[in-house]
């Protein structure tokens, strides 16, 4: 016991000065890897920007004096009716195809596509991660009827499930919410239910079932903690998916109906023009594509930051990233998710 | 029941007696894979174990990896079903309890891990893992919960300052110290240290030992102490259990067991132990068993020792043997043999050729 004493003694000598000790918890040690990754700061700084831009978008509004869905047929059109182009009669980005000034409506549609990605990646990322805890926990007969309706929403043809309830409802924005966050739990799912099945055999979880806690806590108070660093990156990598399917459902007419100023639908739009007006093609493709790379990016640097093997390959993480890219996200959290409880 | 009294005192009296294991018997189901999965067989990990703890006092269970200590462990402690048998606390019987009946004896029965990196939780803070007793069983809230934390981190050895740190900055031995602090929170009686020590280093090892020694002194706790270290069982136990293959092939207080072990495979098992006498290390005979410990999931007939034992006769794989006091011995002193070894008798080196 004397030996136990002193080294008792000697810690709480050394805790003297530092009150109260304080261990840097998984997230802290996260944003401080992340902090020295600049592609992930310039991601964020892309995004702080879109977002400061989108809520700003009715000052623009007034600044220019152009109203979202307000065409200006004498100063908008030429005189043979086509958009003009960029710089001309206060038209920054130059306008569409019935006079209505692009830039504004680029940023209207940055406040949709970015309202939708995510709240719908909030949803799927809750209703994710409760089914997969909830199927990984609880196994069984509860597992493999969840697991199969996982796999049938996996293997759904979205598209179509899109068109026929667009057909049969209308397009509005609340189909558009409910079936991208019904088509993006299950991914989120079926990692978090992967990771469940190999926490819960963990000796800490036996420790809480024997101090008697609930599978509700066990879940959300023992395991969840341990998912959030896959889910997180999960979930930022989600919304530029959920962005660019919403966009994708406006382009085929099955998304935010007309005149609600969207990505998609400006591309749409700007089919029939491109070979006269390529400003109209250009600026809205750009600013999806900008918003949805920057989300993937920050994505990939977090997912690099909370793998604290990466930290001093940073170099060599780039290249083998593209090449984990390319394989598509859900192979290649599996890694990193595996290692960070290490 | 025939159940040996191991570490009940010598008036065995009811009173003294905190728990109490009979028969206990649980199987693993072995299942196919593919769509319909169906039993194919049954992993045996224990196999009829019956045995009692007295209030105050410490049960060793020695045996080899595999032989069903933890599993025993286990079932004691609620974790998983029992396939038959009873386990009774303090006159309850607490077998296969559904959740809420089993909360409150969870208080009196706390578990502590043999991993002790395994066991916490690594995204949470120490002050949360210790504290999760009381928040589980909402005894304190806030600063009281804060304070009891505290307390029990200092009477663990832990400084109490680190409160916030994760599981990752503490060393094996301070790891451990914590899941003794988690333990001890709700006051239990009973505790069931599985391996505790032997994932630590040696010089950790005996401060880990004195710290349960001396909450065993002031809390009047009682031990069922599992590990693979016969001298370290030794060291802490009041009786003894030896197991081998989901069996019990020996039980007792600790000196007959360990002075004038009357199983052979208990004997084997005492002479591959190293000795830190180099004179009595010198003059000890060597019991080398030959083979590896069968599968549970097709033990051998009668006996379960008999494919290694150096004594093994016809009777050996024909019936199984009861575990009763030998001639001889003393009364406590169980053994499960058909040939018990005599006082100074010298085993063959080499056990049997298994038949192939």
């Amino acid at each position: 016991m004397s030996v136990t004493d002193i080294a008792f003694e000697a810690q709480a000598a050394e805790a003297v000065p530092e009150q109260a000790i304080e261990g840097r918890s998984q997230l802290q040690l996260t944003w401080r890897r992340l902090r020295h990754d600049r592609m992930a700061i310039a991601s964020v700084v892309v995004i702080l920007v879109m977002a400061v831009l989108a809520l700003l978008a009715p000052l623009f509004a007034s600044l220019t004096g152009h109203g979202v869905d307000q065409p200006f047929t004498n100063t908008g059109l030429t005189a043979d009716g086509i958009p003009v182009p960029p710089g001309t009669n206060g038209f920054i980005l130059g306008s569409d195809y019935i006079g209505r000034d692009l830039l504004i409506r680029i940023l209207y549609g940055a406040r949709l596509s970015l309202f939708v990605g995510i709240t719908t990646t909030l949803i799927a990322t809750v209703a994710g991660v409760t089914i997969g805890l909830v199927a990984g926990y609880f196994g069984g007969w509860v597992d493999s009827v969840l697991a199969r309706f996982i796999d049938a929403v996996l293997a759904f043809p979205v598209v179509v499930l899109a068109l026929a309830l667009a057909a049969v409802f209308g397009a509005s924005l609340p189909i558009v919410l409910g079936v991208i966050s019904f088509f993006s739990w299950a991914g989120i799912s079926r990692i978090v239910r992967g990771q469940t099945l190999s926490l819960k055999e963990k000796e800490y979880i036996e420790a809480a079932r024997s101090l008697g806690a609930a599978p509700l806590r066990i879940m959300f108070v023992d395991i969840l903690p341990n998912l959030i660093g896959p889910v997180l990156v999960l979930a930022t990598l989600y919304i530029p998916n959920a962005i660019v399917f919403e966009a994708t459902l406006s382009f085929l007419g099955i998304g935010i109906p007309a005149p609600t100023a969207d990505w998609g639908s400006i591309l749409s739009e700007a089919q029939n023009y491109y070979q006269v007006s390529w400003w109209y093609v250009v600026f809205p493709a750009a600013a999806l594509l900008v918003t949805t790379l920057a989300f993937n990016l920050l994505g990939d640097g977090i997912r690099d930051a909370l793998d604290p093997r990466t930290e001093r390959l940073f170099a060599a993480g780039r290249k083998s990233r593209r090449r984990r890219r390319r394989e598509g996200p859900a192979i290649a959290l599996a890694a990193p998710a595996g290692g960070s409880e290490a | 029941m025939s159940g040996p009294l191991s570490a009940v005192p010598a008036d065995g009296g009811g009173s003294g007696e905190l728990l109490r294991v009979e028969n206990l018997v649980k199987y693993f189901p072995v299942r196919s894979t593919g769509m319909v999965r169906r039993t194919i067989g049954q992993v045996q990990a224990v196999d009829g174990v019956s045995l009692t703890i007295g209030r105050g006092q410490t049960l060793g269970l020695v045996g080899e990896t595999g032989c069903g200590k933890s599993t025993l462990a286990r079932c004691i402690a609620g974790l998983i079903p029992v396939t038959s048998g009873t386990v009774t606390f303090e006159g309850h019987d607490i077998t296969n309890l559904p959740r809420r009946a089993m909360r409150p004896f969870r208080r009196e029965i706390q578990m502590i891990f043999q991993d002790p990196y395994g066991s916490l939780n690594p995204r949470r803070r120490v002050g949360a893992i210790i504290g999760d007793p009381f928040a589980i069983h909402k005894t304190a809230t806030g600063n009281e919960r804060k304070r009891a934390v505290q307390e029990l981190m200092e009477r663990v050895g832990l400084n109490p300052e680190h409160y916030n740190r994760f599981p990752a900055e503490f060393s094996g031995g301070q790891r451990q110290r914590i899941g003794v602090a988690r333990a001890l929170a709700l006051r239990p009686k009973l505790i069931i240290c599985d391996e505790p020590v032997s994932a630590l280093d040696v010089s950790i090892q005996a401060q880990v030992l004195n710290l349960l020694a001396d909450l065993q002194d002031d809390f009047g706790l009682s031990y069922l102490f599992i590990a693979h270290d016969l001298e370290v069982v030794r060291h802490v136990s009041d009786s003894v259990i030896v197991m081998y293959l989901g069996r019990i092939a020996e039980a007792g207080p600790k000196d007959p067991v360990y002075d004038t072990p009357r199983h052979p495979y208990t004997a084997a098992l005492l002479s591959a132990s190293p000795a830190a006498d180099p004179e009595s290390a010198a003059s000890r005979q060597r019991i080398i068993l030959t083979g590896d410990v069968p599968s549970p999931i097709n033990p051998p007939s009668g006996c379960r020792f008999h494919p290694r034992c150096p004594k093994a006769q016809e009777l050996c794989s024909q019936s199984v043997p009861e575990l009763e006091p030998k001639s001889g011995g003393e009364p406590t002193h169980l053994t499960a043999c058909h040939y018990p070894v005599q006082a100074g008798e010298i085993l063959a080196s080499t056990g049997r050729r298994e038949p192939v």
